[in-house]
């Protein structure tokens, strides 16, 4: 038996190639992780008037490479250091802890379509019809890993890091869950790779009032009167309107989504002056590191959902049949990608300025927040879109 | 239909594999130390630990965790709901707007009871 027809039936032909997609997916985040920390610092260092990392780069040259080396190094250091465990901890639970935490953060990428399609293969790992209650699911799964670090390192400062983490996290994820809901009631699609196509035909969802019909040759051809003729003919009442609705929706998203990844202004259970290092004060070595790789794992899959839920996805804009003039097939899809990463990144790099920019939030302040605001105005936003979608034409 | 999720499963195995690889390699790689009673004991910014390891805290914690539970499973009940709202209008109407708006009046009931009785109130 030939192994090549082995390889193309349908059953295996699945397993193997969402094998690689998986791989091949996981071995990028990684390779984000590292360079994003890489980033945090040096922006940082920017905003602050430093210099930041800039002596690690191939070892035994000598050579720097503005401290480009210094995250493998990292990675080093973490994978060699003492795998400490203080004698009071729960063990079983102190070691399932930071899997836990890191785990969800990877799986969310699962359903998130990340380019078009490769040698007919289309770049999602699973194709799966509820795509975004997925997300939601495995997401809200992570509070496990930092309730639990919390609660087995049996020390006073992770256990109070811990329980605020997870309020926190509980708290804004009702804003998170509620403001999507006007991107489904346009869409009708829970399907993530559905809404993309959604957004390739009619814009973004945050910019609704593009026109069908406008492309790049369009634009290029340097026509004023056509132009403008696609923005007359695509437009309505509603879609203006809904413009209300999706600059909220989205707004409300990702501000809860620095929350649910506790990032700053909303890095509470990490607020070093009052908790020293929160739920992961105890934890050495590749514990420490898996924290950390989840930490950062679960911004970029948030700024995944955030690309594809509101920014188009993989979609270059203003490409209405997907189609890349002059550009062949394989080529094509690696550009879809390499679009895809290009939002995630240019999101990254919002949420690095915005924590070197902005304040801690206090407790209740925080809460108050969550709770009161974004909750009702959330609430209030999809009853918007309700309306709009109803009543005016 | 339950195919779509092999995928999901296979990922599952990938990133936990990950995960235990990455701890077991620490653990055999990375250095070992001798253990003393100052370094067994929790972190406490170097002074002696006193008292339990998990100390009392505010019920508060409970309360959002229980209007969490409620409130969430509001909106799961809306996810069909604004999936199906578009079609549903242009066949049968309005109605279904009403309708969810009468749900949602109902529970916001509860919520302002909540925080009538200071549920949220975190400065009390």
């Amino acid at each position: 038996m030939n192994i090549l027809n082995v390889m193309m039936q349908p059953e295996v032909f699945l397993v193997w190639t969402s094998l690689a997609k998986s791989i091949g997916l996981l071995a990028v985040i990684l390779g984000l992780v590292s360079y994003t920390v890489y980033a945090e610092r040096k922006i940082c260092a920017w905003i602050q008037d430093r210099v930041g990392p800039n002596r690690t780069g191939i070892p035994f040259t000598g050579i720097r490479i503005q401290g480009l080396g210094q995250p493998i190094a990292d990675a080093l250091k973490l994978l060699l250091k003492e795998n400490f465990i203080p004698a009071e901890v729960n063990k079983f639970y102190y070691y399932i802890a930071p899997k836990l935490s890191m785990v969800p953060a990877i799986l969310v990428l699962a359903v998130l379509p990340f380019g078009s399609s490769l040698f007919g293969i289309p770049m999602v790992i699973a194709d799966v019809n509820i795509g975004v209650l997925y997300v939601f699911a495995v997401s809200s799964l992570g509070v496990y890993g930092i309730v639990l670090a919390g609660w087995a390192s049996n020390s006073k400062y992770p256990f109070l890091g811990g329980i605020r983490s997870s309020s926190q996290m509980i708290s804004y994820e009702l804003a998170l869950g509620l403001s999507v809901i006007p991107v489904f009631m346009v869409c009708g699609t829970l399907s993530l790779p559905e809404i993309v196509l959604w957004q390739r035909e009619n814009g973004w969802m945050v910019f609704p009032i593009w026109a069908k019909g406008l492309t790049w040759d369009l634009i290029l051809s340097g026509d004023i009167g056509a132009i403008a003729q696609t923005f007359t003919a695509g437009f309505s009442l509603q879609r203006i309107l809904l413009w209300v609705p999706m600059i909220i929706s989205f707004v409300i998203f990702l501000i809860a989504m620095f929350a649910e990844t506790n990032r700053a202004p909303f890095d509470l259970p990490e607020a070093e002056q009052e908790l020293v290092g929160g739920y992961h004060t105890e934890y050495s070595g590749m514990g420490f590191a898996l924290f950390f790789l989840g930490e950062y794992a679960a911004m970029i899959a948030g700024s995944g959902v955030i690309v594809t839920l509101f920014l188009g996805g993989w979609s270059f804009p203003l490409i209405p049949d997907g189609s890349l003039p002059g550009i062949p097939g394989v080529l094509a899809g690696l550009v879809n990608i390499g679009v895809f990463f290009a939002k995630i990144i240019a999101l990254l790099i919002f949420f690095i300025w915005v924590r070197w920019t902005v304040p801690r939030f206090r407790y209740d302040q925080l809460m108050k927040l969550g709770w009161y605001v974004f909750f009702e105005l959330a609430l209030v936003n999809i009853f918007i879109a309700a309306f709009v979608l109803a009543y005016i034409k | 239909m339950l195919q779509d999720y092999t995928p999901v499963l296979l990922h599952v195995i990938i990133a936990v594999g990950f995960a235990t690889v990455a701890m077991i390699a620490n653990i055999v790689l990375g250095r070992t130390g001798k253990r003393n009673p100052t370094k067994d004991s929790v972190y406490e910014c170097g002074m002696v630990p006193e008292m339990a390891g998990q100390p009392r805290f505010s019920v508060k914690f409970y309360l959002v965790a229980m209007l969490f539970i409620l409130f969430d499973i509001e909106i799961v009940f809306m996810y069909p709901w604004a999936v199906v709202y578009q079609d549903f209008i242009a066949e049968s109407g309005t109605i279904i707007l009403w309708s969810m708006l009468s749900f949602v009046l109902i529970l916001l009931f509860g919520y302002v009871y909540a925080i009538k009785k200071g549920a949220l109130d975190w400065s009390r």
